[in-house]
């Protein structure tokens, strides 16, 4: 399974967490330093994979977001990084063009379309499709209470 | 009372911050107003509110005061309100926290809400964050789920389930029932993936459950062959893979199932074979695959051809453009290796080109899989690579790589010489990596290579004369000198030329010694260097040389070179003096009275001290005069040996007396601890202590002293300059 999931800039500003085991807030915070002097320290051509602890790390940069996942030994990381792509064409599905303004000023949305994803740690659904139409339709029902009570959401 | 700011606008105003304090001063504000509005208990912008905290939570700032509240927005009819109230106690709330508690109550509610979303939200935080209470609290609703025929929920039933197993792994059996019916046809493939997930957390935590699950075989095999040969689907296809994710999860399900079973493996040999030889290997994800079918050929027991193939799919790995797929053939290698060792063996020229890939972790893995493929029929042709290897790695290798190069030498060297050649090309190249135990270990390897030792002390010899850093190397070449030094100076090595230098004896001797004195040497490599100079005065004819620069350690500052040099002189004295009656006095309590042994000695040996240098009055001031006395080491002419003493004309004690020198910058100075710290009155005793003044660049010697003590109940301090040392103690 995987253990969390961190989405950061190029500054080593956090733009999301995921956790997919309990740890007292403490050891995130430092986990979250430990993963971004990691992996920003990485030069260009290095391959996609670190050792720390006893997990695999495995990060991607999109533009100007690293997306950086931690994984147990007996996981794939290969396919993380098919994982990894896939949130990446969600959020491209979901906004438009996604860049990291969006995943800023929209993060609880960048939550919502990875708990469609993954829970607990696994892949939940592997269609698209599937995904996008239960984003649209909880969307919706959001919406739709909304304009009931016709009050702003936010 | 004016409405909250909205979550936008105040994320748009933290931006403008230009300095961490702005930042911080903004939030502080905005916290202040969400907490009195959660005072209020204000239920309209509770949401808002809470959504503000979360992102000031991700950038670092403290949000429990938020905790209640995100169970106050679960609790809430609004699907809005469950949204942010559940992604909030995702966030906020840990195991920990006794909210817990008063979290399962609404969670229960929400998993037989009306609504699907509105149970996928509470599925999905008992699935990502449930405490064991509330997983046992719970189970049983999700137990229900699990066999709803919406395949929404029950999709994200068979994870919480899984999560629910790990917590509390005895309820287990509870879900057994549900499971009856998850690869079945009938649910049109939509829940394939999370019910492979729960069957094989079932697998791995429970014997029992391995058996009883080993009969889906022939149907994962046959749901493994549709998506192979299934047409286009775009939903679940990537680069012209049918649902990748599918297909590993069951490859993997498929390794645990096989594992230590014929029948499991043979059933599913087939469609393993069919999978590495028709994927798509042009993509990452077609190599993902590859990866995993890779591991599970592997670990069942599959025919020896299905093994090769694996095999040489890594070797195809290693060849590949990306550098993830070479490390992750290395990897795989690294764990086969053991087992498929001849077929390893068969990709080592790959394998040790990776050494010279630019990448660090590749790197790496290729070295470990280098070592683990040396034997004796390679032995020579890896070791040449390993050594190159050496010479260019980074310097977080060196030790490990130097290490498994004197193990593998150690194990297949295939003659003496040839050992000998590469722990020198290693001791020469990365000597300052190579760990402490080797030096003795080498030690004994030279011992033991009798016919080798004229060859090695000489080739050990000439790489002393090019570099003294390397502590390891100079501590072995000292060793051996010493040992072997007759054989150095006699030219008797066949393997190599002969050193022709005259008075080759001299040279040696200045090489040994230029050890003791260099600030590159390290304690222990002084103490090799003495005692190898020690051991030359019996294969050596110089030892008068020898005697002059052993005397001198003898009031060493190092508490080891002193108590070689006194007992070497002690023992020497015997040997020379015969059935004498002087006995000489060995300071067996050296460590504690320096100064003294010294001192002592310096008598007993006569003339070996050279006292040619008048003694000078450095300072006499308010009764108390210091007086110093110089010895001079020929061999080292760049020590100063001085002796303070310190004499009281008063008639009262001085005590606590503390005598500290120092130097100009071109010096070094040691000082010896004292003989005592109270200078009689009256002149009835001196306290003495020594001096060691390094002064390599021969200029003119000047100190500065500073005296501290106690006189008539009153403490006294001066300060004096010392120039008036005579010209024979420095030139």
């Amino acid at each position: 399974m995987m253990h969390f999931l961190l989405l950061f800039s190029r500054q080593g500003k956090l733009r999301l967490q995921k956790w997919f085991l309990p740890l007292p807030e403490r050891e995130r915070k430092k986990i979250v330093k430990d993963m971004t002097t990691m992996v920003l320290a990485r030069k260009p051509r290095t391959c996609n994979f670190l050792h720390w602890k006893d997990l695999k790390i495995v990060y991607k940069r999109y533009a100007s977001l690293y997306f950086c996942c931690a994984l147990e030994n007996q996981d794939n990381e290969l396919l993380a990084l098919e994982i990894l792509h896939r949130y990446v064409e969600l959020l491209d599905k979901y906004f438009g063009n996604v860049c990291e303004l969006d995943i800023i000023f929209n993060f609880e949305k960048a939550y919502f379309i990875l708990d469609e994803l993954l829970m607990g740690g696994e892949i939940q659904e592997t269609s698209k499709l599937s995904i996008v139409k239960s984003i649209e339709a909880s969307d919706m029902l959001q919406e739709t209470m909304e304009e009931y009570i016709s009050k702003p959401a936010f | 009372m004016p409405a909250p700011i909205r979550l936008r606008e105040l994320i748009r105003t933290i931006r403008t911050a230009r300095t961490q304090a702005e930042e911080r001063e903004m939030i502080q504000k905005e916290c202040a107003a969400i907490r009195s509005s959660f005072r209020e208990e204000d239920n309209t912008y509770r949401c808002r509110n809470v959504a503000k905290l979360l992102y000031m939570h991700m950038l670092g700032y403290p949000a429990h005061f938020g905790q209640l509240e995100c169970l106050k927005l679960i609790a809430s009819q609004k699907f809005t309100d469950k949204r942010i109230g559940y992604l909030g106690a995702m966030l906020l709330l840990d195991e920990r926290q006794d909210v817990h508690l008063l979290m399962t109550n609404c969670i229960k509610n929400d998993l037989n809400h009306s609504t699907q979303y509105v149970q996928g939200l509470s599925l999905c935080t008992l699935g990502c964050m449930g405490s064991s209470e509330m997983c046992r609290d719970l189970a049983g609703e999700v137990e229900k789920l699990l066999k709803t025929s919406n395949s929404y929920l029950r999709k994200k039933a068979a994870l919480c389930a899984v999560h629910v197993i790990r917590k509390v792994p005895e309820l287990m059996e509870m879900f057994l029932p549900a499971t009856k019916n998850l690869l079945s046809e009938k649910n049109h493939g939509e829940i394939l993936h999370t019910s492979v997930v729960l069957l094989t957390e079932m697998c791995e935590r429970s014997p029992d459950m391995l058996s009883h699950f080993r009969k889906l075989v022939p149907q994962l095999v046959r749901i493994l062959k549709n998506l192979i040969m299934s047409g286009y689907s775009p939903e679940h296809d990537v680069s012209g893979i049918s649902d990748p994710f599918l297909q590993v999860r069951i490859l993997r399900l498929l390794r645990i199932l096989g594992k230590g079973d014929d029948d499991s493996s043979e059933a599913m040999n087939d469609i393993l074979a069919q999978v590495a030889t028709n994927t798509e290997t042009s993509k990452n994800v077609g190599n993902a695959i590859l990866y995993e079918t890779v591991l599970t050929i592997m670990d069942i027991k599959s025919e020896s051809g299905l093994r090769v193939l694996a095999i040489n799919i890594l070797g195809r790995f290693l060849l590949n453009n990306d550098k993830n797929i070479r490390y992750v053939a290395l990897t795989s290698l690294l764990k086969t290796v053991q087992t498929d060792h001849n077929a390893v063996q068969r990709h080592r020229s790959t394998i040790v080109d990776c050494l010279k890939d630019l990448d660090v972790s590749i790197k790496r893995r290729a070295m470990e899989l280098s070592f683990a493929l040396v034997n004796g029929n390679n032995i020579r042709g890896m070791m040449k690579e390993l050594l190159y290897f050496l010479d260019s790695c980074d310097p977080d290798f060196k030790a490990d790589c130097a290490s498994g190069i004197f193990l593998a030498a150690e194990k297949y060297a295939p003659s003496k010489r040839w050992h000998i050649d590469t722990v020198m090309r290693v001791l020469t190249t990365a000597g300052s990596y190579v760990r402490d135990d080797s030096v003795p270990n080498l030690i004994q390897l030279i011992t033991n290579s009798v016919e080798m030792h004229a060859y090695t002390v000489q080739r050990l010899y000439k790489a002393l004369l090019d570099d003294i850093s390397q502590q390891p190397l100079v501590q072995v070449a000292s060793w051996c000198i010493g040992e072997y030094g007759d054989l150095l100076v006699s030219g008797q090595c066949e393997e190599e030329e002969p050193i022709q230098v005259d008075a080759l004896e001299d040279e040696v001797l200045d090489v040994l010694e230029g050890l003791l004195v260099s600030n590159l040497s390290t304690p222990v490599t002084r103490a090799y260097s003495l005692t190898a100079i020690m051991k030359l005065s019996t294969r050596f004819s110089s030892v008068n040389r020898i005697k002059k620069v052993v005397s001198i350690y003898g009031s060493s500052i190092d508490v080891e070179l002193q108590q070689r040099a006194v007992e070497y002189n002690a023992n020497d004295l015997l040997d020379l003096l015969g059935g004498n009656d002087v006995v000489p006095v060995i300071q067996t309590t050296v460590p504690t009275k320096p100064a003294s042994a010294g001192g002592e000695l310096l008598d007993l040996l006569g003339d070996l001290s050279l006292t040619g240098i008048p003694p000078m009055t450095a300072y006499n001031k308010n009764g108390l005069k210091i007086e110093f006395t110089f010895e001079r080491s020929n061999p080292s002419p760049n020590i100063a040996v001085i002796t303070i003493h310190a004499t009281n004309s008063t008639e009262a004690d001085m005590t606590e007396f503390v005598f500290q020198a120092a130097v100009p910058k071109t010096f070094q100075l040691q000082l010896l601890s004292p003989s005592s710290n109270v200078v009689p009155a009256l002149n009835q005793g001196s306290v003495t202590q020594v001096i060691r003044v390094l002064n390599p660049q021969k200029q003119q010697l000047r100190m500065r002293i500073k005296l501290t003590y106690t006189h008539k109940g009153s403490p006294v301090q001066d300060l004096a300059e010392v120039n008036n040392f005579p010209p024979q103690s420095w030139q």
